[in-house]
């Protein structure tokens, strides 16, 4: 990468709200349910139907706006969009324009643009009688999808790299979860970005020329589109050439990037105010409402983890933005003994040990419960386990569930706390091998390893790592 | 003024194919149109908020209830082709 270039890189996502109806009629929302089931002469755009729009929609869009610091508009009017596409049946979209409901905003310093309201397209399955993909010559339209309220949030062109852009995506998506306003998941759908990337000569302000990248249905996509396109923009201008104004789809099987067709000329959209649908005028109460029903941020929560807990600020950063991981490690907490001070302790098994087992599974849904956890981080803290007959119980617990202090009595994991015994131990590994205990006399320290591991084996991992080195040193005279 | 160019423009994203003698007309009635929208544009109106509606009204809002929807049967009853549980288009991507 030369230094000559700075890449500027802008979201527009958009969030499936998870209201019980669409965003201008009555019709159910049901991912999954069986197609051209949830419509309506509404959000089938038959002549004479009247839009009206959902008021909890509203709520959870000034949730979001509020949640985010934007500048809520006293007032704002919806407006067409209009274009012709098969998944929009009126020929226009009902969206927002010149008066958003919110302006403005910020998360973890990168600025919002803007956040508006409006309605989803239908489902397009391009599937031909062949069965191809593309250049099938026959689609198949399930409006079911269609007018289900979206948020679209526009960011400003402040985030440098792809992997900011997918790591900032997720904080926002942590937000949105905790704000219980959206199911945002990617892969169904529910959350949704495109990215406008551009280079300009590093430290210059005038952007370059931008392509937008679309179907990136993944936080793994998005960053690897985002760098590829970078990396194209890069090479076509040090080449020399000049980057088309194009909107790009990426192909995350091949990693290509290819050139979809335009949905209107020239984006030429013909705005105008929805004439059926009357203007927002957002009211103090409610303004009070959607203030009462945000609760605590991930932000926030971060915060008061890195306070209260004395954990790390990147460590309380990654239980609160996850929090699945941020509830569990609480509930945890709670259940372990007043004062007893394991937090920190507590915060490294749930990200460590815990997430490498389960991944991205919600730790509540497995048969580790909170206060297992805190049971075994007692045992460790108390030396009656070590970090390595722990891993076992935690192995057992997984699959099992149950209390450690069981496990530990039936498995006989307990730490040799009789040192003579562990003494024994380390003597009879000595007299095992003494070209080894040679080498360690004579000063080679690695030789150590050749005698640490016998011990291991036959106290099967109870014995402390550290214990047994310093065991063998003592016997050995050095 | 309207030429006719921009007369052509509007009716392909309209989806209109309009004859040679109909973009003749359109650049008279959209050109007189736009004359009109020219004087009125001659008013001192600073300050004053666009009517986008001829009633002073906001907040006409519904409950988030469902309400029943079509079957699909009702719901493709009027499209022109149906396939496979939807409505049968040409694709766009084709």
């Amino acid at each position: 990468m030369t230094p000559d270039f700075e890449p500027v890189i802008g979201l527009e996502i958009h969030v499936q709200l998870k209201t019980r109806t669409k965003m201008f009629c009555g019709c159910e929302l049901s991912f999954g349910a069986p197609p051209n089931t949830l419509t309506c002469p509404v959000c089938l755009g038959l002549p004479g139907a009247l839009p009206v729009a959902n008021a909890r929609a509203i709520h959870f869009a000034l949730m979001i706006g509020l949640a985010l610091g934007c500048e809520l508009a006293d007032h704002s009017v919806f407006h067409r969009k209009n274009y012709f596409y098969p998944d929009l049946p009126k020929g226009y979209q009902i969206s927002q324009y010149d008066e958003p409901l919110c302006r403005g905003g910020e998360l973890a310093g990168v600025r919002l643009h803007r956040v508006h309201l409006e309605e989803d397209a239908a489902k397009l399955i391009h599937l031909g009688a062949s069965g191809r993909i593309h250049g099938s010559e026959q689609s198949i339209v399930d409006f079911n999808r269609g007018g289900t309220p979206l948020v679209e949030i526009v960011t400003e062109p402040e985030l440098r790299s792809g992997e900011h852009a997918r790591e900032w995506l997720s904080l926002l998506r942590a937000t949105l979860r905790s704000l219980g306003v959206s199911d945002v998941n990617m892969e169904e759908g529910s959350l949704r970005a495109d990215a406008n990337v551009s280079l300009r000569p590093a430290g210059s302000t005038p952007l370059g020329t931008k392509t937008e990248l679309k179907n990136m249905n993944s936080f793994r996509f998005l960053e690897r589109g985002v760098t590829a396109e970078i990396e194209r923009q890069r090479a076509i201008i040090e080449g020399g050439g000049e980057v088309a104004q194009e909107t790009l789809h990426f192909d995350p099987a091949s990693g290509a990037l290819t050139t979809l067709r335009s949905k209107e000329e020239a984006h030429d959209y013909r705005y105008f105010p929805e004439p059926d649908l009357v203007p927002i005028a957002t009211t103090a109460e409610m303004l009070e409402q959607a203030r009462a029903a945000i609760g605590e941020l991930p932000a926030a929560r971060a915060v008061r983890f890195e306070r209260d807990f004395g954990l790390s600020a990147e460590m309380a950063h990654l239980l609160a933005f996850r929090s699945d991981l941020g509830d569990y490690f609480e509930a945890a907490n709670a259940a372990s003994a007043a004062d007893s001070g394991h937090a920190q302790q507590l915060a490294n098994w749930v990200s460590g040990q815990l997430v490498a087992r389960i991944g991205e599974q919600d730790p509540a849904t497995s048969n580790v419960t909170p206060a297992a956890l805190a049971t075994l981080v007692e045992l460790v803290s108390a030396r009656e386990l070590t970090n390595g007959t722990a891993r076992e119980v935690l192995d057992v617990l997984l699959q099992s569930g149950g209390d450690p202090r069981a496990i530990v009595a039936e498995r006989g994991l307990a730490s040799l706390s009789d040192d003579s015994e562990l003494a024994a131990i380390v003597a009879a590994a000595i007299a095992a091998d003494p070209d080894a205990a040679a080498k360690v006399r004579a000063g080679n320290a690695k030789a150590i390893a050749a005698l640490i591991g016998p011990v291991m084996r036959e106290t099967r991992g109870r014995a402390d790592g550290s214990e047994v080195t310093k065991l063998i040193r003592e016997q050995l005279g050095v | 003024m309207i030429d006719r160019d921009t007369v052509l423009h509007v009716a392909r994203l309209a989806r209109l194919e309009l004859t040679d003698g109909e973009v003749e007309r359109m650049v008279g009635e959209l050109g007189g149109v736009l004359e009109h929208i020219e004087t009125i544009a001659q008013l001192d109106l600073d300050g004053v908020p666009p009517t986008t509606h001829v009633v002073e009204v906001a907040n006409a809002l519904r409950e988030d209830e469902p309400r029943a929807s079509l079957s699909r049967q009702q719901a493709l009853a009027g499209a022109p082709a149906v396939a496979d549980e939807g409505f049968a288009v040409p694709s766009p991507q084709a």
